[in-house]
């Protein structure tokens, strides 16, 4: 072993090696730097004052730094309304996932479930063919679901990868043995889930509010298909309207000329973006840790 | 221990914790499975479905010889195509870069930040797209004024439609595709490794001998789902991404059923040219897990 390591060691310092290291690190430097100028030209151009973001000497770091813009996006009613929207469908939307998906996972991951491949095939094979747009539109116009919040929520109720990945979890992590013993001890099924598995799933648990949360923090597509009034609409529609289709006359006051409305209209973009992210990046580095565990559970399916 | 396990199993109250999710199934999915047949129908809400006069395959017919058809599927295939050339590949060379920087912080620090723009929403990456195409101001211009082009509005001109939406796509997801592909390259026994050291291998050698083959199975399997999909384009970012300028390029199969269906109204259309959609992707997976169980004797099924 010794003589292996000395070996290994030697070898390592060849100058080919060397190379390698040092072109590995200047790439893996580079890939780092294209993520992360993006992000931090939108940060430094949302603190800066709009004429000279305007005027494009904005980079990496603010240019007359002003809170301007920032104050300009607080002040706007519809982002406040469709902020608190999004984190009620946000919450609400992941509560009834998260119940759902356990519902069907503890069943299903029970090897002495009768008819278990059967239930598990019905769910499967809606990933990979599905109604699609027009008829489930339809059904949910038929349900007297759209211009609800329920459109938003029931819909969307369970991702069918994300139920597998807690079902594999629950198999693989929860032994069969414990289920009998509390058999023995006269605990029924319905209570074992309650009583046994969701304290030995806090894992798999946190991994499924960070997915389903996220997404439905970023979804746009149900609400642009099944709302119409505003007081429903959520961040994200809100986003587009400011950021897409330049509806930004609402903004800023009316004592203002018109070359100054076009220019903050702009200016706020960057803060409009900056604080419609911030909330699902903050929570980032708290998650992060499950965020990997739930793809490489998720991997031992396939 | 046999009586055990039937009395397990003859316990109702699992069926019953599964009924609630069964039933959502058979509402959700299974219901406009069902209401496919209106692809069939010329249909009429007053009716209803099963109520609608049938039409056989007009509708399918109409969609075939409409004179956009080809440009649709053009579009389509093309786009998906230019996506998994880059986006499929990619994700595995950082993966494999990021298994190979010794320098543990440098290690952590490129994987973490790599993920992040996967929590950015499609509209506020369509809108970083939408700012940064600026012909003034913009970073795009900004850095294309370094290497002498001249400003444009990228992200209105047909033939940069392509490129932004999948470079873009690359760099909001490479980060978070590599992660099974890194979680792959962990399993590999480091004997095997340290074994060809010993004979000498060069680093690049060992990628290609070990780390490459170690992942090969994660590979494929990715690869087949990535096939049976092909035809699905991040539908909602190319519908930001839309304009009246672009769509030579941009209209797509899954945009076209979005307008004609849910803006124009026309259902039963729609849904036709929505079944001519999924029937490829279902061909196209069939036939590449077939395809796979042969070559790699590896498959989905």
């Amino acid at each position: 072993m010794v003589i292996h390591k000395a070996h290994t060691s030697r070898i390592r310092q060849s100058m080919g090696d060397n190379l390698f290291d040092a072109v590995v690190n200047v790439v893996a430097v580079l890939v780092m730097l294209l993520v992360l100028i993006p992000l931090i030209f939108v940060v430094a151009a949302s603190f800066s004052d709009p004429d000279r973001v305007l005027r494009g000497e904005v980079f990496l770091w603010p240019k007359g730094f002003t809170l301007e813009p920032y104050k300009m996006v607080f002040e706007n009613q519809d982002i406040w309304l469709s902020y608190r929207n999004t984190i009620f469908y946000t919450v609400a939307g992941t509560a009834i996932n998260i119940f759902m998906t356990i519902l069907a996972a503890y069943p299903l991951s029970r090897r002495d479930l009768e008819g278990r491949r059967f239930f598990t095939l019905i769910i499967l094979f809606t990933m990979y063919f599905n109604g699609g747009l027009i008829p489930t539109y339809l059904l949910v116009r038929d349900l007297n679901m759209d211009n609800t919040i329920w459109a938003i929520l029931i819909p969307a109720a369970i991702s069918t990868y994300n139920l597998i990945v807690a079902k594999t979890f629950f198999e693989n992590s929860i032994p069969h043995e414990i289920y009998e013993s509390a058999f023995l001890d006269g605990c029924s099924n319905a209570r074992m889930l309650v009583a046994i598995v969701l304290p030995l799933s806090k894992a798999i648990i946190a991994v499924l509010v960070l997915y389903y949360g996220v997404a439905h923090w970023n979804s746009y597509f149900s609400a642009l298909v099944y709302l119409r009034d505003k007081e429903l609409f959520p961040l994200q529609i809100v986003l587009r309207d400011i950021l897409l289709l330049g509806q930004t006359e609402q903004l800023g006051s009316n004592d203002v000329g018109m070359g100054e409305k076009i220019k903050m209209a702009e200016a706020i973009k960057y803060s409009v973006i900056v604080i419609s992210s911030a909330p699902v990046l903050a929570l980032y580095p708290f998650v992060q840790k499950y965020f990997v565990q739930g793809v490489m559970i998720g991997a031992v399916k396939g | 221990m046999k009586a055990l396990r039937r009395a397990l199993r003859n316990r109702y109250d699992l069926y019953l914790l599964l009924l609630i999710p069964l039933a959502w199934y058979i509402l959700f999915q299974y219901v406009p499975m069902y209401g496919l047949q209106i692809a069939f129908r010329r249909f009429n809400p007053s009716l209803g479905i099963t109520a609608s006069p049938w039409v056989g395959t007009l509708y399918f017919r109409q969609f075939f010889n409409s004179y956009y058809f080809e440009s649709l599927l053009v579009n389509t295939l093309v786009l998906s195509i230019y996506q998994m050339a880059l986006g499929f590949p990619i994700p595995i060379v950082l993966a494999l870069l990021i298994n190979e920087v010794r320098i543990k912080p440098l290690q952590k620090a490129v994987q973490n930040i790599t993920y992040i723009p996967y929590f950015l929403s499609i509209v506020v990456i369509v809108s970083m797209l939408d700012l940064f195409s600026d012909p003034s101001y913009g970073l795009f211009n900004k850095l294309g004024a370094l290497l002498g082009a001249a400003p444009q509005d990228y992200i209105t001109r047909a033939q940069y439609f392509r490129p932004l939406y999948v470079f873009s796509g690359v760099w909001q997801n490479m980060g978070f595709n590599s992660v099974i592909y890194i979680a792959a390259l962990t399993a590999i026994d480091p004997q095997l490794y340290e074994a060809a050291s010993i004979d000498g291998a060069s680093r690049l050698r060992k990628i290609w001998h070990i780390s490459l083959p170690g992942i090969l199975p994660t590979i494929v399997i990715l690869f087949i789902m990535r096939i049976g999909s092909l035809m699905n384009v991040g539908f909602e970012k190319v519908l930001l991404m839309q304009n009246p300028v672009n769509m030579t390029t941009s209209d797509v199969i899954s945009t076209f059923i979005y307008r004609n269906g849910i803006q124009k109204g026309q259902f039963s259309y729609s849904a036709a040219v929505g079944i001519f959609n999924s029937l490829i992707n279902l061909i196209l997976l069939v036939g590449a897990n077939a395809l796979s169980r042969k070559v790699t004797h590896s498959s989905l099924w």
